[in-house]
């Protein structure tokens, strides 16, 4: 195991998280992740966007930027396009990702263009003080749902898989025994074309304080009670699956192949690992194929 | 012989880039400012650079810092509902120290206004328009050649100061074709941000020389209040590093001050114009003259930081008697003029504001006015015998 410790900025030092938060998780596996991947800190860029999240860049020894409130993502593409061989992670919460920069969001998947986005997903707005955001589970109380949550939320995964990213998995920061989010984050890293690793992760200040789970443990706990990995999904699932996706039965039909005891359950594991064009090698496509073409133009006028 | 070429404003305004060294460009459609994106998406890839058409202006103009950063220069170009959404990001890159380009081709507003009647109404938006003190260069242009001109200044302002720079067009220069001069490479004059003295020496905020992101030197770009290194700073520290970031941009007014004075000694009246207006101002000093009445003209095409000194000068030696400010808003430069010259001379405005612009003839009619009945009855004496 790399020391944790040398990736990080002594000058942000202590990081501004609540104890028994659940970012520094994820922020630990990336950096584990990267290191096995043998990249030098030069070759990657963390760039964040605003929310508690958000300031991961600020304690990561990489090339950093921490940018505006949902816009994260466009501020990668600009960096990406701009020089290819940078290895670009983008940090977001889940409504930095999924609210204020939904638009960006479904565009960035759309382009499969070659970022790595890690979603902390707390169910809502740590930063400002708990508020309802566009993950909030149905009847969750927040500090602005005080008798419980009326408007249903998003399922960020299921989103960025209909809106064409190439890799999307989704993991907890709960029971790391198999280490399946430093895998996940290291598949993506690795993918080449828009990937996605959303980590359900413990707020217990606002998230477990308002909802009676006060204690990071028992947060975790119910993380783990909540979640479902794909691979445990019975067959019928996983064929009503595929068969929704190949669009060959009727939702309805679909519908009525749901086992009971699956309501409710958020799936885990790894929903889509595809080789697709990848955006910045389509564009240098592009200009290599206008500019060999203008040279033959003006050699024949010649 | 040099190359003539009878060009757009928004063609004029896209090549200036290009031959300023834009290499990155993300935009969005939104008239009159489109055919610059258009002409973007058509020659950037063949020459080797980058565009890419964002999914909105907010996009455009966090991918263009962001690339920026990656060590691009870059630009976008809308109007004005892009360019409100826009502000947030202009913020960001003003105190980021980021060097970009906005260009603003003004329409009708507020809102989808008047779509797309002519305006000059951005001018304080462009100078106020996001949050905060903060520093921002704004230009503009009164002709095809002059746009030309003034978007390779704005990227040369952007790489000399490192920030952002805002140009203002609007809807009749960007659509008006002229047959201009066409620059010839190494004509005028480009500028490219400085390398650090190393990359070890290199502070990312508030020093010397510019390091990309992947350069050599990890550091961290934040809109938070910063140190050199791009650490959070508080209190005392943030307000040291504001008022430095200030003091860059306005202790260098006159350096980056670019007008024309055409002010007559025995001018008594001065006509501040910009951007579109000055033509008719022009005009409307010919027109004066054959009157009798000896006006002269200042053309600013840097806006902010506003040329005070250079104001102050031109009505300097109290020669002049009046000033006049004609302008396509409600009323905007006129306020810094009358600031500036208070207790000196009167100011007077003249606004148009219903998409259309301001004629010579309503320039001169102000004017003559504004100088009194007796230059009000010879003007209209010359008027009756020149139409009987
Ligand atoms: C444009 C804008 N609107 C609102 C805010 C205030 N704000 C800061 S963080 C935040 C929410 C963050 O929530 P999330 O993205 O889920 O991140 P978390 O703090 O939960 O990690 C909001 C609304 C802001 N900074 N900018
Ligand atoms: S408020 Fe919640 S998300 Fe933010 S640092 Fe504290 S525990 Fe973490
Ligand atoms: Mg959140």
């Amino acid at each position: 195991m790399p020391r944790v410790e040398s990736y990080l900025r002594g000058e942000e030092l202590p990081h501004v998280w609540c104890a028994g938060c659940g970012n520094g998780t994820i922020v630990r596996e990336l950096i584990q992740a990267v290191d096995q991947l043998g990249w030098s800190k030069d070759e990657v860029a963390v760039i964040g966007g605003i929310g508690c999240s958000g300031r991961t860049p600020f304690i990561l020894d990489f090339n950093t930027m921490h940018t505006t409130h949902g816009r994260a993502l466009a501020f990668a593409t600009g960096v990406k396009l701009a020089r290819p061989e940078l290895h670009v992670v983008v940090a977001s919460g889940d409504g930095d990702a999924s609210g204020i920069g939904g638009n960006h969001f479904i565009h960035a998947c759309r382009r499969n263009i070659d970022l790595t986005l890690l979603v902390f997903n707390n169910g809502l707005y740590g930063q400002t003080g708990g508020q309802l955001a566009p993950t909030t589970p149905m009847g969750a109380r927040t500090a602005t749902t005080r008798t419980g949550n009326i408007d249903p939320p998003f399922d960020i995964a299921q989103l960025a898989l209909a809106a064409g990213a190439s890799f999307v998995a989704r993991t907890t920061t709960f029971d790391n025994q198999d280490q399946e989010m430093k895998r996940f984050i290291q598949l993506a890293l690795a993918h080449r074309g828009f990937s996605l690793v959303e980590v359900l992760c413990q707020c217990p200040t606002y998230f477990g304080r308002m909802n009676g789970l006060g204690d990071p443990h028992e947060m975790l706990f119910h993380l783990r009670d909540e979640t479902l990995p794909l691979e445990e999904l019975p067959e019928v699932l996983h064929r009503w699956e595929e068969q929704v996706r190949a669009q060959t039965v009727s939702l309805e039909q679909a519908k009525g192949m749901l086992p009971e005891e699956l309501a409710g359950k958020i799936l885990t594991g790894i929903f889509c690992n595809e080789d697709r064009p990848e955006y910045t090698q389509s564009y240098q496509e592009l200009q290599q194929s206008l500019q060999t073409h203008d040279k033959q133009e003006k050699a024949g006028v010649a | 012989m040099k190359k003539r070429r009878l060009v757009q404003g928004n063609e004029a305004c896209a090549q200036g880039g290009l031959y300023a060294g834009c290499d990155f460009y993300a935009g969005y459609p939104i008239t009159p400012a489109t055919e610059i994106l258009e002409i973007m998406a058509r020659e950037m890839p063949r020459q080797g650079r980058v565009f890419i058409q964002m999914e909105d202006e907010i996009a455009s103009i966090s991918a263009i810092i962001g690339a920026a950063w990656a060590g691009a220069k870059t630009m976008t170009a809308t109007s004005g509902p892009g360019f409100s959404l826009m502000q947030e990001g202009i913020g960001y890159a003003a105190i980021t120290e980021t060097p970009c380009v906005i260009v603003d081709s003004q329409r009708w507003g507020p809102s989808t206004g008047q779509p797309t009647k002519t305006s000059q109404a951005d001018l304080m938006q462009a100078r106020w328009g996001t949050h905060g003190d903060h520093p921002v260069i704004v230009l503009t242009a009164s002709g095809v050649r002059d746009t030309f001109e003034m978007t390779v200044e704005a990227f040369n302002f952007a790489e000399r100061y490192r920030v952002p720079v805002i140009l203002l067009l609007d809807e009749v220069l960007s659509h008006l074709r002229e047959d201009i001069y066409w620059p010839e490479p190494g004509e005028l004059e480009v500028i490219d941000r400085e390398p650090p003295s190393s990359p070890e020496a290199f502070a990312p905020f508030g020093g010397h020389g510019f390091l990309p992101l992947g350069g050599g030197k990890r550091f961290n770009v934040t809109g938070m209040a910063h140190d050199k290194q791009g650490f959070v700073a508080r209190g005392a520290q943030a307000a040291a590093g504001l008022r430095a970031l200030m003091e860059r941009i306005e202790g260098q007014t006159m350096t980056m001050a670019r007008y024309s004075e055409e002010i007559p000694d025995d001018a008594e009246t001065l006509i501040v114009a910009y951007g579109i207006t000055v033509r008719a101002a022009r005009r409307a000093v010919q027109l004066l003259a054959a009157e009798g009445l000896v006006a002269g003209l200042l053309e600013l095409r840097t806006l902010w930081p506003f040329p005070a000194e250079l104001l102050r000068g031109a009505i300097q030696g109290g020669q002049i008697k009046r000033v006049l400010v004609p302008e396509l808003n409600l009323g905007q430069l006129v306020l810094e003029v009358e600031r500036i010259l208070a207790g000196q001379v009167p100011v007077a405005r003249l606004g148009r504001v219903d998409g259309y612009l301001i004629t010579p003839e309503q320039i001169a009619e102000a004017i003559t006015e504004q100088a009194g009945p007796s230059a009000e009855s010879k003007r209209q004496r010359r008027a009756a015998h020149a139409t009987s």
